[in-house]
């Protein structure tokens, strides 16, 4: 092994561990919905190459309204799913649609773009 | 109408779904001084009615923005049908960029490709300056960069912010390792030389992926289209106006959405039915097909239920109104439609999992790749070894084909279901359905029709029967009871002519009796003749007997004092039974009869329909237990049904097929609901499902061997031993092609039919 070979390699499986830590292990922030006076918990997302906030904190048996602002045309975040509430929303660019749902049990739902790809996930509490 | 309230019609913004309308109407509902709210999803508007006392349009504006939405200043020139042809519009400009996007770097793909393999013929090269070719390269490939493939730059770089991956980011950061590296042996092939390397540019491989990926979502886009077209077909089948009937009998056309409850409505030969309600004077034939799937127009008449978006054929009739909106059938339908495509099936879960961590692990595999080249082979070629392979893994390892496997099947096939009156609530009812190998039928509404029909009309010796049957009915058409009903019908389907009866008395428990043709005319069981000290001539006992021996219920009839024949009604069996039965034995699966009734009459029909199991004698509180029975034999049971006592059954077993449109319990608690009246359904469902599942195993295996496959392969796997190396513009070829093979092979369900009853 030459001195280049050296380096490359261990750039190499430096860069791989930082994807992995970067995608899978750092820490996430949660954010919670607001509670509007109507007693709806509310919680706005922009979706721009991902969803922004990405993990949302609800507390069971009371409605939430998610309003999913999409700041972007790329064609992978135009569907949205929410599998366990039986949700796909088509989101049209530059737009806000608001996908409402009643979460019943506690557990961690994810969702995501209609091809699985963008992930966030709503923690019903 | 109270004079102290107001009406207002509002246009609401913003709404996505037909739970989003239930949303504002609730907030509507909540505000004081509403009387009453209804949201329209389709037409996007809500009318309320309000005590302007208390409430103000205003007010209600309020409450509407509360709940999220936005009202649209009344504008008489953007109606809901203006405002669809938008959005189709804007849908039609995106796809309109994309195919520009596609040609400018198709075109110049052509361009740079035959200039990059110049350097194939030493010949040429030697008259040709390299760096100015180079550079020409490097003119061309930009716009191809820029314009053309910016998207993916643009979305990688959002993902990665998100911390968020897709395989715009393999595209971007694959094409992007192309350009950068070429770009450097562009500006300085001199530090290339100084390494031993000769300074190759992959401008041809950076331009080619991006025109081939390009490709695939463009035909990805025009498939994806028609994947959801049966929904939107549905959601556009709505009348837009309805012909109100005023109580002073004027006549008025209005605009769907303010059509209220109890409003009548008339209808006229070829017009669509409004909304949903119950026909109060006039009868017609009206074709139901696009709710039902059943393609033969169903007799209506007053007292009958009629239903929003279906179409009137022959005669005319008015009905009261009794759902509006959300509530009726259409709505309902589209929602179940809709929630199902939204659904998750269960085989679809490995997918998922992959799906979440595919794009990173690709680039760990890729980075590896770059790495293992660089260290393992011979020093003048390892960098673009190195390279190439980097971007042909990177390039290959789409994951579209993998996300769009299940969900497009399902999308396709629940909306080929409720084009044949076949309901499915969710994927995973789907899925299950498959799985079936016993089905449970539940007679009474399922094989029979549910409901007496007069089966045998036997008239003493001497008799005439078309005489008998006029003055039969005529007695019945004033009787209440059930029987009578199907001696009523009976004469009608015989074309009997109507004639009066006088007199008529009920007699509890035993028949009617009334003057018809001036002469004493008796209906009813034995005991009602024996009782008037008629006696029945031997022929006529004899036929009833027979009867009585086929379990059917013998009605006797006796005019001026002589018998003068018996009536026998059952619940008969429906046309289409046997055949979809012996369909059902020849897909492989037991059918299993249930029943309340004796066993004489359930060996019966079991015998008449070819079913060998049959239980008799189940109380409603137990055919819960009978599906748990089978069930603890090892089997997958479907179980069909009508009745609310049948929910409990229904939610027992692992699927519930609901018939008949269902009680509402009964489809809560089914994941199939059929339609129509017919068990020609439960083939059509269980067929669509198999067909489904296939689709998606076919579509799974497809995109997971492409994958397994296909990433060691990029990587170069092959190569120490036949020397093969994917390049990397193949691999842009074969994954465009991949999602749109997933998806042309999903959208091979819409040639679905139901096998022909
Ligand atoms: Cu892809």
């Amino acid at each position: 092994m030459d001195t280049t070979e050296i380096i490359v390699t261990l750039v190499g499986l430096a860069l791989a561990a930082f994807v992995v830590w970067y995608f899978f292990l750092s820490a996430r922030p949660t954010t919670s919905a607001v509670s509007s006076s109507g007693g709806v918990q509310q919680v706005d997302i922009t979706v721009k190459g991902g969803y922004s906030p990405d993990v949302i904190e609800v507390e069971r048996g009371k409605p939430v309204q998610l309003s999913f602002y999409r700041d972007e045309e790329n064609s992978c975040s135009e569907e949205l799913l929410l599998p366990d509430f039986s949700i796909r929303r088509d989101l049209p660019a530059f737009k806000t649609t608001l996908v409402e749902l009643l979460p019943q049990q506690a557990g961690t739902f994810a969702f995501t773009c209609g091809m699985g790809m963008l992930r966030g996930r709503l923690v019903v509490k | 109408m109270e004079p102290t309230t107001k009406t207002e019609t509002l246009d609401i913004e913003g709404m996505t779904c037909a739970s989003c309308a239930s949303f504002v109407e609730k907030s509507l509902t909540r505000t004081p001084g509403v009387q009453r709210a209804v949201v329209n999803f389709a037409t996007e508007k809500a009318t309320i009615d309000y005590l302007p006392t208390q409430a103000s349009p205003a007010t209600l504006k309020e409450a509407v923005v509360k709940a999220g939405y936005g009202v649209t200043e009344r504008d008489p020139d953007t109606s809901a049908a203006d405002r669809q042809a938008e959005i189709d519009q804007q849908k039609a400009v995106a796809y309109g960029k994309l195919k520009r996007r596609f040609w400018v770097a198709a075109g110049l793909a052509v361009l740079i490709m035959p200039l990059s393999m110049l350097m194939l013929w030493p010949a040429l090269m030697q008259q040709m300056n390299m760096q100015v070719l180079n550079y020409g390269l490097l003119l061309l490939t930009l716009p191809v960069l820029l314009y053309s493939g910016r998207e993916f730059y643009v979305s990688a770089w959002n993902g990665f912010r998100h911390r968020a991956a897709n395989m715009d980011t393999l595209i971007a950061v694959g094409t992007g390792a192309a350009f950068l590296y070429s770009l450097a042996a562009t500006v300085v092939p001199g530090w290339f030389t100084r390494q031993g390397i000769m300074p190759e540019v992959y401008y041809d491989t950076t331009a080619t992926i991006i025109a081939l990926i390009l490709l695939g979502k463009l035909l990805e886009l025009r498939a994806k289209t028609q994947t959801s077209a049966a929904i939107k077909a549905l959601m556009g089948l709505q009348a837009k106006t309805a012909r109100v009937v005023r109580p002073g009998g004027q006549e008025v056309d209005v605009p769907i959405e303010q059509v209220q409850l109890n409003d009548i409505i008339l209808v006229r030969p070829g017009e669509k039915v409004a909304t949903d309600g119950l026909i109060e004077e006039g009868h017609s034939a009206v074709d139901e097909a696009m709710l039902t799937g059943e393609s033969l127009p169903v007799e209506k008449r007053g007292g009958d239920l009629v239903f929003g978006a279906t179409l009137n054929k022959t005669g005319s009739f008015r009905f009261r109104v009794t759902k509006v909106g959300a509530d009726t059938l259409l709505s309902q339908i589209v929602k179940l439609v809709e929630d199902a495509q939204g659904s998750r099936a269960p085989i679809q879960r490995l997918a998922d999992k992959v799906s979440a961590v595919f794009v990173p692990t690709v680039v760990v595999i890729a980075i590896l790749t770059f790495v293992l080249w660089f260290d393992l082979a011979p020093v003048e070629s390892r960098l673009p070894l190195a390279l190439v392979n980097f971007v042909a893994v990177l390039i290959i390892a789409c994951p579209c084909a993998l996300g769009l496997a299940t969900p497009t099947a399902i999308m396709v096939s629940t909306g080929k279901g409720a084009e044949h009156g076949v309901l499915i609530r969710n994927a995973e009812a789907l899925e299950k359905a498959h799985q079936v190998d016993t089905v449970l039928l539940d007679k009474t509404g399922t094989i029979t029709r549910g409901e007496p029909a007069v089966t045998d009309f036997v008239p003493a010796p001497g008799q005439d029967a078309g005489a008998l049957l006029q003055v039969v009915a005529a007695v019945e058409r004033q009787s209440e009871h059930p029987l009578a009903a199907a001696v009523v019908r009976y004469a009608e389907a015989q074309e009997a002519s109507v004639i009066a009866a006088a007199g008529f008395q009920a007699i509890e428990g035993k028949g009617a009796q009334a003057v018809v043709n001036s002469q004493p005319v008796l209906i009813g069981n034995f005991r009602l003749l024996e009782e008037a000290g008629i006696s029945l001539p031997p022929a006529v006992r004899q036929a009833a007997d027979a009867l009585l021996a086929q379990a059917k219920t013998v009605l006797y009839v006796a005019v001026a004092g002589q018998a003068a024949g018996v009536i026998g009604v059952a619940d008969t069996v429906r046309e289409t039974s046997a055949t979809a039965i012996k369909r059902l034995q020849a897909m492989g699966l037991e059918v299993v009869m249930m029943t309340g009734d004796t066993p004489q009459t359930a060996a019966q029909v079991a015998q008449q329909v070819g079913i060998a199991r049959y239980f008799a004698e189940v109380l409603p509180a137990d055919k819960a237990g009978k599906v748990k029975e089978l069930q603890a034999e090892g089997r997958t049971v479907a179980m069909v049904g009508d009745g609310i006592n049948d929910a409990p059954a229904l939610a027992q077993a692992d699927i519930g097929l609901a018939m008949g449109g269902g009680t509402d319990v009964a489809m809560e608690a089914a994941g199939i609901t059929l339609m129509r009246s017919d068990l020609q359904g439960v083939v059509t469902a269980i067929d669509l499902s198999r067909q489904t599942i296939r689709t998606i195993k076919q579509n799974l295996f497809f995109a997971f061997i492409y994958n397994t496959l296909g990433i060691p392969i990029a990587a170069g796997l092959l190569y120490p031993f036949f020397g093969i190396l994917l390049s990397p513009m193949l691999a842009a070829g074969a994954m465009a092609l991949s999602s749109v093979s997933v998806l042309t092979n999903s959208l091979r369900l819409r040639g679905f039919s139901p096998l022909p009853s």
